[in-house]
């Protein structure tokens, strides 16, 4: 009703906004000022403004090799979490509503599950000691336990588990959209049930499959519990050296810079794909 | 002055007139239809009326007080939406009690009036049930018990049937009537329906792009509609296009025979299809049948004559008249033809 | 009924225990009768369950995460509500602007959003403390609980507040007695989604938090970063059968998948 306080919307949403930008858009910019500051010797923040810890992020071998680890990292679980979370989706959307509703709890039960109890599952189950290593000896497979905590496997296995379920629920929500008609007409049409599956349902699901990538792949690059436990000291990814800049080694600037390089990256990433998703797909999905 | 008086009533949004100085005048106790195309701008009148949209210009008077600036919450008026809009985490009768509870109405008096009113619709038995757990035509009940509890001056209804199968359609337009016509209720309903507007109104108010067309009792729309557009939205007709010579209505190479008219030069010549008669001689154009439907009561014909193609029913007495590809004459009497002048075109401004 | 080729359901059955296999790893061991980390084999024992109450720091730091966790869930439902109904229900000019603004808290890594906040909290002298740590909470939430509340005030018909004016409510009636009560699930879903997000917030925490303000995750994550003992698994057994309620919960209030659809 437009006689109703015009300004109504402006006042309810004012203590909302100033909370985020007091708690998040401030502390950013003050994060990424701290960044520009040199680390001093004796263990200060130097007063003039530098890019001294940016020129090191990227001329030191040391910090290039763990941008690489971390978006190979990024990488790798994001293709596994295509390859399975996109059939998994697909059976979900076809489940009777029993078996579907056991299923959700089960998939997507974990997301509202601590990461450290998750995290914590893994450890146990990749230890030397642990269930894999002990059943596929008891079964002959392998003489010696496999390494695999504190292995780049090891940590990408766990990581596909914690942000399988992102995937599933983007893609499943876009199956949603989907007209199960068109499937119908492409079976009378001829079309057997594969040919179905690549030319009319995949085609259609593309926009979901692609903002659910991009869903894990940031929060793979910035994960910080799932690496630290399973991927231990050794392995650095960035969000672990963060860590260690700010709470170990105490050079805020350094983890500053960092935060806010690995922060850049993947908001650019994010914002490259999702115009290409809204430029090649819009015309199909407006 | 009528009861509810409606003077020059404008609104435009941006470039584009929805509604362009309406003028309306209603007695009390009257049933009215605004009937028209969609975006002639009938809903968008029934929500200045209720108070939901303010025009831009123009008078709205009730009862001789002036309602035009006042709220909804202070007009006092019944309304029923083409949704219901039932207030779902309420029991039917806290729906229906709700604007008595808004008029501090004391709760003796108002169960009492909630529960007359649920029995005026037939709905005693689900005081206590939630709107989920009712059907479409139970829901609309509702929507009206919870309208009228209240004894509004004017009851303003948007398409309350819209949602309804056709069968509970007619028999709910046939409640509504009776129930007006118990309560004596001014009221004013927005369809885009002809057949329900001549149903159940005791004017039609036909609009088209923000204007009124035509006002009438339904009777008199139809036997004398006033132009081209009012003929063929209330019921259907055949309109050529011609003009007023000396020995009649010229078509093309044909003249047909007119009654008594003012009218002279170019014209539109409108001849409803149950007027239209087969015969054998004397006919007044031949042509052939192209085509022929079934409709329970009468037979539908399309004939291609000369003068283009017309429209004939017939009543069913058994044996449809002709066949398909029939070579037939057709004739009509001259005074059920009407001659009326041609429509200005009228712009979106 | 759709048929699903076996293979399909072969593969989902696996991925369902997938799933379900790390989970089903810690409740095993911590039932687990042995001093170490180990299959309860040689029988079930509840010693480790016993064990929890042996370390009063975990149980503070229980106690600490659900106060948090409630805290936050609330304030931001104050924050998020008012700005939800703003943005469903009104047009107004710098609407998709503030929504983004609201939902940016869910484009910053925690990590970042983590340190950022300690610094920012440090200059002012409120590292560490609760006041910091719920006021931190609070933002990473409200995104979770804004989107509930807009997804379930945009399904409201607006007549039913037009109908509600019609018949003689004010605009204030009209929101107490018919607006609100029309978004209430939303909202209360949106809460539980908070105060399990809160609950489980590990990355953000860790940086605002002091060893005296330490929350649960945070306390066993250090814990892990020593030793894996069965302790942590029958902690974790007590969590996931708290998450278990939770979830049945959510499911009673607003549907198990729309909720979850929310939280992604």
């Amino acid at each position: 009703m437009s006689r109703a306080s015009f300004a109504l919307p402006y006042w309810l949403s004012a203590p909302g906004a100033i909370a985020i930008l007091a708690l998040v858009g401030l502390p950013l910019a003050m994060t990424f000022a701290l960044s520009l500051h040199p680390f001093l010797p004796d263990g200060s923040v130097g007063g003039k403004l530098t890019l001294s810890n940016y020129e090191q992020i990227v001329s030191d071998g040391y910090y290039l090799a763990i941008f690489a680890r971390t978006f190979a990292l990024a990488t790798l679980v994001t293709l596994v979490c295509v390859v399975v979370g996109v059939p998994e989706a697909y059976v979900l959307s076809r489940l009777s509503s029993r078996w579907r509703a056991v299923s959700i709890v089960v998939v997507l039960g974990p997301l509202l599950v601590s990461v450290v109890v998750r995290t914590l599952g893994w450890a146990i189950l990749l230890g030397n000691e642990g269930a894999i290593n002990s059943s596929l000896i008891a079964l002959g497979v392998i003489d010696a336990p496999l390494r695999l905590m504190f292995t780049f496997t090891g940590v990408v296995v766990a990581l596909v588990h914690v942000l399988l379920p992102y995937m599933v629920l983007a893609v499943w929500a876009s199956l949603q959209k989907l007209d199960p008609a068109t499937e119908q007409a492409a079976d009378a049409l001829g079309a057997g049930h594969f040919t179905v599956l690549r030319r009319i349902v995949l085609p259609q699901v593309i926009p979901g499959i692609l903002a659910g990538a991009l869903i894990v792949f940031a929060l793979a690059a910035s994960a910080f519990a799932t690496p630290a436990i399973i991927g231990g000291r050794r392995l650095k990814v960035v969000p672990t050296t963060i860590f260690d800049q700010f709470l170990n080694e105490l050079n805020w600037p350094m983890g500053a810079a960092l935060a806010a390089t690995l922060m850049a990256l993947v908001l650019s990433i994010t914002m490259i794909v999702n115009a290409f998703v809204e430029r090649r797909y819009k015309q199909v999905f407006a | 002055m009528a009861f509810l008086e409606i003077t020059g009533l404008s609104k435009a949004y941006d470039a584009t007139t929805v509604v362009d100085s309406l003028s309306l005048s209603v007695g009390k106790g009257e049933f009215v239809c605004l009937l028209g195309p969609s975006g002639c701008g009938k809903t968008t009148t029934l929500q200045m009326l209720a108070g939901f949209v303010a025009p831009d210009r123009g008078r709205i008077e009730l009862d001789g007080r002036d309602i035009t600036r006042l709220r909804s919450n202070q007009r006092g008026l019944g309304i029923v939406f083409q949704s219901y809009a039932l207030f779902p985490h309420m029991t039917v009768a806290q729906n229906v009690a709700f604007g008595l509870e808004m008029r501090n109405v004391a709760f003796g008096e108002r169960c009492t009036r909630v529960a007359d009113a649920l029995e005026l619709v037939h709905l005693g038995a689900f005081a206590k049930r939630y709107p989920k757990e009712l059907s479409g035509g139970q829901r609309q009940r509702v929507a009206m018990a919870r309208a009228l509890v209240i004894q509004p001056p004017v009851l303003l209804l948007d398409e309350p049937m819209g949602a309804l199968d056709a069968k509970l359609r007619e028999d709910m337009q046939f409640e509504l009537r009776a129930l007006q016509n118990r309560l004596q209720i001014t009221t004013l309903m927005v369809t885009h329906d002809q057949a329900e507007a001549m149903t159940l109104a005791d004017r039609v108010v036909l609009m088209n792009k923000g204007r009124i067309e035509q006002v009438d009792q339904p009777f008199d729309m139809y036997s004398r509609p006033n132009g081209r557009f009012s003929s063929t939205f209330l019921g259907k007709a055949n309109v050529f296009d011609g003009r007023v010579g000396a020995g009649g209505f010229v078509v093309g190479d044909t003249t047909l025979p007119m009654g008594p008219s003012d009218v002279t030069g170019d014209a539109d010549y409108i001849v409803r299809p149950e007027k239209v008669e087969f015969c054998d001689h004397d006919a007044l154009v031949r042509g052939h049948v192209l085509a022929r439907a079934f409709q329970g009561n009468h037979w539908l014909f399309q004939i291609k004559t000369p003068i283009g193609t017309m429209q004939i029913t017939q009543v069913n007495h058994g044996l449809p008249l002709a066949n398909n590809g029939d070579e037939v004459g057709l004739r009509w009497a001259p005074a059920s033809a009407l001659v009326v002048n041609k429509e200005v075109l009228h712009e979106q401004s | 009924m759709n048929r699903i080729p076996r293979a399909l359901l072969a593969f989902h059955a696996i991925f369902v225990l997938f799933m379900l296999a790390p989970l089903i790893m810690v409740v095993l061991v911590a039932f687990t009768s042995k001093g170490y980390v180990s299959l309860p084999f040689d029988g079930a024992s509840l010693r480790w369950f016993r064990a929890i109450f042996d370390h009063p720091e975990f149980i503070a730091a229980f106690q600490r995460s659900v106060g948090l966790a409630a805290g936050s869930a609330t304030m931001a439902v104050l924050l998020a509500v008012p700005a939800g109904m703003a943005i469903a229900w009104h047009r107004f000019k710098g609407r998709e602007a503030l929504l983004g603004l609201l939902l940016s808290p869910l484009m910053v890594p925690p990590i970042v959003l983590g340190i950022a906040l300690l610094r920012s909290l440090s200059q002012i002298g409120g590292s560490g403390s609760i006041a910091g740590l719920v006021a931190a909470h609070t933002v990473v939430v409200v995104p979770y609980v804004l989107r509930l509340v807009v997804a379930c005030a945009t399904g409201v018909d607006r007549n039913v507040a037009h109908a509600g004016e019609s018949l003689g409510a004010s605009p204030a009636t009209v929101f107490w007695r018919i607006e609100l009560p029309m978004i209430l699930p939303g909202i209360a879903g949106g809460w539980l989604i908070a105060f399990i997000t809160s609950f489980d917030e590990l990355s953000l925490t860790i940086f605002v938090a002091s060893p005296s303000t330490q929350t649960l995750p945070v306390m066993m994550y250090a814990y892990i970063a020593n030793t894996i003992d069965p302790l942590l698994a029958s902690i974790s057994t007590v969590m996931l059968a708290l998450t278990l309620g939770a979830m049945f919960l959510l499911e009673r209030l607003f549907g198990l998948e729309r909720v979850l659809g929310g939280k992604a």
